[in-house]
């Protein structure tokens, strides 16, 4: 038992920080609501009751996990690009972009404004990147700075050149149907995005852990000048691993265009890029673990949503939940006594047989 | 003349760029006070979130101005206390451990502004104070220099002082000579009997307090009302901005007053015919670039230092 402890601590610790922020949600909802008992059913079952609620739940994980994919290829460098956001929005403005504008058969159309929402996400994400790797600038901010930039130019593009005026609100163009993502669930919006999203876990998951260059992320991450002395271009490294990010994320955001909204719709952005930092936190930067993770935060945020409508507990509740998870799980002192005294426990043993 | 350039002459220019940027500059000292012990607090965005909702709240809800700042600044100095209980007793990493807090205030804002007036977009249906606008008696009457220096909020000139009390806190106090040798070397602090880990916390509830008036000017003084995530971005803006000024107390002021500058000429800019959103990204774009150059040119810095290094290691082998 003890060693099953020690051997899954990390695991175990998670899902005590995630049993944290349940507990404390259920405080918060009894501390608020007029009525608890309803309010926390709607919060916790909710997501499973209906058969709507249960496609929005996977409608929801799907960008998700291509943000967290994104995400953890650069905190497995220990780059801290948050530009994920950014990537996403403007490129899934340009992919819809190039999608109105142009007519070809399906079979070639779905792949290339997917690959152009891609590109331009990797482009982006280039330029924090080779201020890193070149000046030394931190990407922290510079990506930040840029999400901001990167908004206000997605939006000018849709807003002013492809907006859709008989609309009636803010909107692009809708996508012609050639450009669409199917959706293969009846009576749902779960589209083709999943399981390109979970294609994308396997990929990245092969790609870190079972190629060279995938090798060099990690030995760049776990010890910079190390991954220096053994011959590792860490300049290489830091540009590809941001050129990667900014493809993922600009991917799932186009993917999410595709097959949901078929225009573009976002006038605020719509924040996959941090969801996609809370799920990367949450899954330990292991792309497989991607995937649970972000299904957990889309069951928190289908929660959230439900609460919203059905009790008088707003849905920013969530918002308060996650981020009490999130600074648990990065408190490496965490649990690590009882850890600890375990370890010790188990030497004493030792010594005595 | 162009009347663009004409109303960047103008004294109301000047007295744009002091509005704007009083709290990038209470948010840089912040930000400042906490690199120079070595734990950056990227957490500013939150941390300005938290007091300028705990202000409004607190000076609707007693009508009063004192209990209001004092309410805003301990809240700014509670969330620096929490940043530095995660990374400094619990081990967390100091960025990661800052994004759930910006998360954490973000959420709790919006949370509890739903909880006291109904709504989650603003706390205008509050009555809430503002901060007085201070006119300055003999300098109002001078002609353009009257208009630019007399009439701010009492903030941007307690902005002014937050400069002051930053240089001295840091130049002439036992705590700021402990902070900077916690930041520039904590093992050799620690030789000298420094509690690297205590200097540390001090700093970041330091950069907490400053970061509490900024937040505080935000819904009390810059607009008279809290609405969701209103920082935006200014906490971000601040990091550049200290990074820009070398976390030194000057620097700080002037990388402030640059940013100021930007975000006003932005505002400026809105006259013209030019898409809103293009000038929007002003600032955000000024940012990196200036950033960029500030990185560059430290860079060259090192590597000159590099190369006299290894001039100077020639020069003895050769004797």
């Amino acid at each position: 038992m003890e060693k099953f402890l020690l051997k899954y601590f990390t695991l175990i610790r998670v899902i005590i920080a995630i049993g944290i922020g349940i507990v404390i949600s259920v405080f918060l909802i009894y501390l608020t609501s007029q009525e608890p008992g309803f309010s926390l059913r709607s919060f916790l079952l909710g997501p499973f009751l209906t058969r709507s609620r249960l496609a929005h739940l996977f409608e929801t994980a799907s960008p998700i996990i291509f943000c967290g994919l994104a995400i953890a290829v650069a905190f497995q460098a220990k780059q801290f690009n948050i530009g994920a956001e950014g990537s996403l929005y403007l490129g899934a403005a340009v992919g819809t972009a190039f999608a109105v504008s142009t007519n070809m058969p399906a079979f070639i159309h779905v792949p290339l404004v997917l690959l152009i929402a891609g590109l331009t996400g990797a482009l982006w994400s280039f330029i924090p990147g080779i201020l890193k790797a070149k000046w030394k600038a931190s990407e922290l901010v510079s990506s930040l700075m840029l999400n901001y930039v990167a908004y206000f130019l997605g939006l000018y593009l849709i807003n002013y050149h492809f907006r859709d005026k008989e609309a009636g609100f803010l909107v692009s163009f809708k996508l012609p149907e050639t450009a669409w993502l199917a959706r293969f669930i009846p009576d749902t919006r779960i589209h083709y995005g999943i399981i390109l999203a979970l294609v994308f876990a396997v990929l990245v998951y092969y790609f870190l852990y079972h190629t060279t260059a995938g090798y060099e992320i990690r030995s760049t991450g776990f010890n910079e000048r190390f991954a220096r002395f053994g011959g590792i271009s860490v300049f290489k490294v830091i540009i590809l691993c941001q050129v990667i990010l900014g493809f993922l994320a600009a991917f799932g955001g186009m993917t999410e265009v595709m097959g949901i909204h078929r225009r573009f719709l976002w006038q605020s952005s719509p924040g996959y890029g941090w969801d996609g930092i809370i799920v990367a936190i949450i899954g330990r930067s292991h792309p497989l673990l991607i995937v649970p993770a972000s299904f957990f935060l889309a069951y928190m945020r289908v929660g959230g949503r439900v609460l919203n409508l059905m009790s008088d507990v707003p849905a920013e509740m969530v918002m308060v939940i996650q981020s009490i998870i999130i600074l648990l799980i990065t408190a490496e002192a965490f649990l690590s006594q009882w850890k600890y005294r375990i370890t010790v426990r188990q030497a004493e043993r030792g010594g005595a047989a | 003349m162009n009347p663009l350039l004409q109303s960047i002459l103008s004294a109301e220019f000047g007295f744009a760029i002091f509005r704007v940027m009083t709290p990038l500059l209470f948010a840089s000292i912040g930000v400042s006070i906490s690199r120079l012990a070595g734990t950056i607090n990227i957490s500013m965005e939150g941390t300005m979130l938290v007091s300028a909702f705990v202000g409004v709240l607190v000076s609707a809800f007693t009508n009063s101005l004192i209990l209001a700042l004092l309410a805003g600044v301990a809240a700014g100095v509670a969330m620096g206390a929490i940043l530095s209980y995660f990374h400094l007793r619990l081990k967390a990493d100091i960025i990661l451990a800052a994004i759930a807090l910006n998360m954490f205030a973000s959420g709790i804002t919006v949370f509890l502004l739903f909880l006291a007036t109904g709504d989650k977009g603003s706390s205008s249906s509050l009555k809430s104070m503002l901060f007085p606008e201070v006119h300055i008696p003999l300098i109002k009457s001078i002609p353009v220099l009257g208009t630019i220096i007399s009439g701010h909020n009492i903030m941007t000139y307690g902005a002014f002082l937050a400069i002051i009390l930053f240089y001295i806190i840091t130049f002439k106090t036992p705590l700021g000579l402990r902070i900077r040798a916690v930041g520039q070397n904590p093992h050799a602090a620690e030789s000298v009997g420094i509690n690297v880990n205590r200097t540390r916390m001090w700093a970041l509830m330091l950069s907490g307090f400053f970061g509490a008036f900024g937040g505080l000017y935000l819904s009390m003084g810059y607009v008279s009302w809290f609405a969701r995530d209103m920082t935006a971005g200014r906490g971000w803006i601040a990091i550049a901005a200290a990074t820009l000024g070398g976390y030194m107390p000057l620097g700080t002021f002037l990388a402030s007053l640059l940013f100021g500058a930007v975000n006003a000429l932005a505002i400026y800019f809105a006259s013209l015919q030019i898409p809103s959103e293009l000038i929007a990204l002003i600032p955000y774009l000024a940012t990196v670039i200036a950033l960029t150059i500030y990185s560059a040119q430290a860079q060259k810095k090192r590597h000159r230092k590099v190369e006299e290094a290894k001039q100077v290691g020639t020069i003895k082998e050769t004797t």
